[in-house]
């Protein structure tokens, strides 16, 4: 039946065979929700049982392919997160400097604005989102085409475990990655947003800037920043690794198989976000 | 008659009793069912088949990648398929040939060949450089070593999946549609070398092989190959020899013989 077809009907519909229409739309939603979940859900179980049992395996050859992914996640980034830090900091400062300096805190809360946006919230989240669209995506169209092309039944003809093989890497790679980049993303944001603070003339020294930042941190921000990057980095790794390997796809799949990818790791990183935020509250 | 008919049977190689096949992109339809089959150690087989009929996803099922769905088969005297680490050994004893090879896109041909080395031996890398130094000369891909899959033709990229099964020396080899898609002078080689397989080729450390090739036209095999079997309609029918191939009245059997 064509899409006006339905519109039609749902307009000649009475009202509660319309709640109908919307309450199974909404049950076949949630049904598929449920079953994205528990196909990523049963992946990532797939994935670290791998992981710890195969942790001494193959060294020679898993080794470099989790070098590959950390250089690819990680080292072939940072021109363009240092680009990331520089305009981050200027947005940050640049928007509230002259907001602080309305009730005279210049002096006393830029340090812990940057601590509070940087290195709690945005650092870790916008990390992960710009590793996904330059990695992650990448990451599903390799696999996809790996998968059509049958790399995965070769890999298990020669007695090699293609989740060991194209997953684990992928995992520990953007793991380390998503975090070594946070960490350069947050440096490089609070040293630029200093820069821009002296350019706009904020009367703020260095030492007290520093002392601020300092002072909004304690040992469970470093604690939490960690875990949160490294659960974003296996996050994107799996959901990507799952979209273009875990089932047999055509080449002309991979794109749908890429966009849904996408949208699920960005709800699954939002989702563990608000979590830590939880987290971060009660303790 | 054929060079090998001869060879004595000795050992079981592969044995399927009851066993269904299903199709890889679609699980719920079976390609063949009730396949009783003995392949005894140092046979030549070549199982033909129409095309779309199914022979990769019985190859696939025989060499242990997929599940059969339904019945039983035994590797070697072991039941296959094996997934798990601890019987990993016995199941390298297998070894597969995908039509066209199926390499890893993202390594060269070199690497590739050195992939099952690197994995599952504990050989130096100067060790396992002159391993597949050897291969790539008895399978004449010397020049493409370093190339990726996508810069070389077909017909090397399948000559590259034989050494890459041929690296850890397999006892028993499965060869999904090797002559497919290639010309006179690369068909004559893989028979060749095949025969030489058969009777033990000292880069297999001069062991008698045990081959299982499939095929969608039975000519070329016929002074190679010393059983025959034929797969169509979802029935297996292992022949045997080549005198029972000529009395076959089956339709699927004169067309795989047609001119």
């Amino acid at each position: 039946m064509q899409e006006s077809d339905t519109t039609l009907l749902m307009a000649q519909q009475p009202r509660s065979g319309l709640s109908r229409f919307y309450t199974d739309l909404l049950g076949r939603r949630v049904f598929k929700f449920l079953l994205a979940l528990h196909g990523v859900g049963a992946f990532a179980l797939i994935t670290f049982g791998v992981l710890l049992r195969k942790f001494s395996v193959a060294r020679g050859v898993i080794r470099p392919l989790i070098a590959r992914e950390i250089s690819r996640a990680g080292v072939k980034l940072l021109p363009m997160f240092l680009f990331a830090s520089l305009a981050m900091g200027f947005l940050i400062i640049g928007q509230a400097a002259p907001w602080v300096s309305k009730v005279g805190g210049e002096n006393t809360f830029l340090g812990d604005i940057m601590a509070i946006v940087v290195v709690r919230e945005l650092g870790p989240l916008l990390t992960a989102f710009l590793v996904l669209a330059r990695v992650g995506t990448a990451s599903v169209v390799e696999l996809g085409t790996a998968r059509a092309m049958g790399e995965v039944e070769s890999l298990e003809a020669l007695g090699i475990d293609p989740v060991h093989y194209f997953v684990v890497p992928r995992v520990i790679g953007m793991a380390v990655g998503i975090f070594s980049l946070t960490v350069y993303l947050i440096l490089g944001t609070v040293g630029s947003g200093y820069l821009w603070a002296f350019v706009q003339d904020v009367p703020l020294q260095p030492g007290d800037y520093f002392n601020q930042l300092a002072g909004a941190l304690s040992y469970l921000d470093f604690i939490l920043l960690a875990l949160k990057t490294c659960a974003f980095g296996c996050i994107i790794a799996i959901v990507t690794c799952y979209h273009g390997l875990a089932q047999p796809l055509q080449l002309d799949q991979i794109s749908n198989a890429t966009v849904r990818a996408v949208g699920q790791s960005l709800i699954a990183c939002v989702l563990l976000d608000a979590l830590f935020i939880i987290a971060y509250l009660a303790l | 008659m054929n060079d090998f008919a001869t060879i004595p049977p000795q050992t079981l190689a592969l044995e399927m009793r009851g066993l269904a096949v299903a199709s890889m992109k679609n699980p719920n339809v079976t390609v063949a069912a009730d396949v009783n089959w003995t392949v005894h150690a140092g046979e030549f087989w070549v199982v033909g088949a129409p095309q779309h009929s199914g022979k990769s996803d019985f190859l696939m099922t025989a060499g242990g990648i997929m599940s059969p769905a339904a019945g039983e088969f035994t590797f070697l005297g072991e039941a296959m398929p094996i997934f798990e680490e601890s019987r990993m050994a016995h199941r390298l004893k297998l070894g597969f040939v995908f039509d066209g090879g199926q390499l890893l896109g993202s390594l060269t041909i070199a690497e590739n060949i050195a992939l099952p080395l690197r994995y599952h031996s504990k050989l130096t890398e100067t060790e396992i450089e002159s391993r597949v130094t050897e291969l790539l000369t008895v399978t004449g891909l010397t020049p493409f070593a370093d190339n990726t899959p996508v810069n070389v033709a077909r017909s090397w990229q399948q000559r590259a999946g034989l050494a890459r099964a041929l690296a850890l020396s397999p006892e028993v080899l499965l060869l999904d549609s090797p002559l497919t898609g290639l010309d006179v002078r690369h068909t004559v080689w893989w028979l060749a070398f095949l025969g030489e397989l058969v009777k033990g080729h000292r880069i297999a450390g001069a062991k008698p092989m045990t081959l299982v090739a499939t095929a969608d036209d039975l000519r070329p095999w016929r002074r190679r190959a010393n059983r025959v079997a034929c797969l169509s309609g979802g029935k297996f029918l292992p022949l045997g020899e080549w005198s029972a191939v000529d009395a076959s009245r089956e339709a699927v059997v004169q067309e795989l013989l047609q001119d």
